[in-house]
């Protein structure tokens, strides 16, 4: 598990640099990795609008495309799409 | 200016924290530590300690602003006793984590039930494995003596660790005994000013209290246990430079041995019993019995190697424990015998006192009775 870009054991786990929360990339929590087939996308918007970790972004083009550094799998982009344009699969360790 | 008055160890540990001069003191009265908050709003009202008294709801939010005050760097102070103690529990660890050197007086009183606001050392002995360094005090004076060397002790950087200074409830907290309150220069001269490298502060920003995650919380701490050792040497050092300084001192700041060095049957016990044992073993010597007392002022970190040191050589030692761990022992029987496992001394934990029952002389001298004709441990009820 790589949780931070480099552990640091400071004394009373204070962490001395600001903003380093942008280093935890927790997309490797996930097991289920969805992908958006863009010829069946409708462009709705239902998968960003429903993602619980924004981890879903809209591109200029209109469509929408998933961000692996913090996406954990939950499939609830899939459940949502109208058009059944994302599927998932298991994702090896 | 050196003062000698008769003040109630509540009063002394309030004249000490004074001197020590803390910037915040976020406190909850509860019996029978309420003393303690009461003398020290008189003294901020009064202007003779310019500090911010807070009048939390609650012990949990007392615990938490200690944590604020020392977030943002300064000396702090709180007092509480029993079930407020059990209400912090779930900040206390996380003070001891961030190494923040706290101090707070304990008035040791047992945790209900049923409802009791009398003197055991439950509350305290409940919270002993929470990262906080635990003095117990036999007089007013020490408990003075024990604030002051508490925030010297705790800020040490090789140590930054909360500390809990405990005193009896009721049979010291409201007991009223001479005490000799030292002059503030000396204080000043044995106590440099606060001074953390790590505090809050928005033109530096750090984050305090992260999330540790399995790789990492194993490693915090290792660090928190590495402290305590560390602690056992501090202790020492501080104790001595608190002695002679200002002329007093308390075996060497772990433990106190009295009429150790023949001794074959010895006792071990904390807080005020210690006072009452000190008169049996005095007694009993004058019959011709070979009976000692070890006085176990610090108990986290537990002084092992002090322990095996004068136990060793004895026949049996017994511990007065004024807490049990139910459905176990004593917790610091548990500590003796863990640390004795490989001498041949008999060792007997004797539960006493809980609830605020007193511990008086009969009392003593039938666990020293015990120990000699070679019985088993009991409560003395």
């Amino acid at each position: 598990m790589i949780f931070m870009v480099e552990l640091k054991f400071n004394k009373g786990a204070i962490i001395h640099d600001a903003g380093s929360t942008k280093n935890y990339k927790t997309g490797d929590w996930r097991t289920f990795k969805p992908s958006i087939d863009k010829s069946k996308c409708i462009k709705c918007g239902k998968c960003w609008m429903n993602c619980p970790d924004g981890a879903i972004r809209k591109t200029k083009d209109g469509f929408f495309e998933i961000n692996y550094d913090y996406c954990k799998g939950c499939l609830i982009c899939e459940k949502m799409c109208p058009v059944k344009a994302i599927s998932h699969e298991v994702e090896e360790k | 200016m050196v003062k000698n008055v008769v003040i109630s160890g509540s009063d002394a540990i309030a004249e000490a924290v004074k001197l020590c001069k803390p910037k915040v003191c976020p406190m909850y009265p509860i019996t029978p530590s309420t003393l303690v908050p009461e003398k020290i709003s008189e003294f901020i009202n009064d202007g003779v300690l310019e500090a911010e008294m807070i009048n939390v709801e609650s012990e949990h939010s007392a615990a938490s602003a200690l944590f604020g005050a020392y977030a943002i760097g300064v000396r702090a102070f709180t007092a509480s006793a029993s079930n407020g103690i059990a209400l912090m529990h779930e900040i206390l660890p996380i003070i001891s984590a961030s190494r923040f050197p706290a101090v707070m007086s304990v008035a040791n009183r047992t945790i209900s039930g049923p409802i009791n606001i009398w003197n055991d050392h439950s509350d305290a002995m409940s919270e002993r494995d929470q990262g906080w360094i635990q003095m117990y005090c036999e007089s007013s004076q020490e408990a003075f003596d024990t604030i002051i060397m508490a925030y010297k002790i705790a800020e040490k950087e090789n140590v930054s660790l909360p500390i809990m200074v405990c005193i009896d409830g009721f049979s010291l907290s409201h007991v009223y005994e001479p005490v000799q309150i030292e002059d503030q220069k000396k204080v000043d001269a044995f106590l440099p000013k606060y001074n953390p490298k790590n505090i809050l502060d928005i033109k530096n920003p750090k984050t305090f209290g992260p999330i540790a995650f399995p790789n990492s919380f194993f490693e915090f701490h290792e660090q928190e246990q590495l402290a305590m050792k560390e602690a056992l040497k501090e202790i020492p050092l501080a104790h001595t430079e608190f002695a002679s300084m200002f002329g007093r001192k308390y075996g060497n700041g772990l433990i106190e041995l009295i009429e150790m060095k023949d001794a074959e049957y010895a006792l071990i016990a904390n807080g005020t019993s210690v006072g009452t044992t000190r008169v049996v073993v005095e007694e009993l010597r004058k019959e011709g019995k070979k009976v000692g007392l070890i006085k176990l002022k610090t108990f986290r970190p537990f002084p092992k190697e002090e322990i095996i040191n004068s136990c060793k050589n004895l026949k049996a030692v017994g511990i007065i424990d004024r807490h049990v761990s139910l459905g176990s022992e004593g917790a610091i029987t548990l500590d003796v015998k863990a640390a004795l496992k490989d001498e041949k001394v008999r060792v007997e934990g004797f539960i006493s006192g809980l609830g605020g029952r007193d511990i008086d002389k009969t009392r003593i001298k039938k666990a020293f009775e015990i120990l000699e004709k070679g019985g088993k441990g009991i409560w003395l009820k």
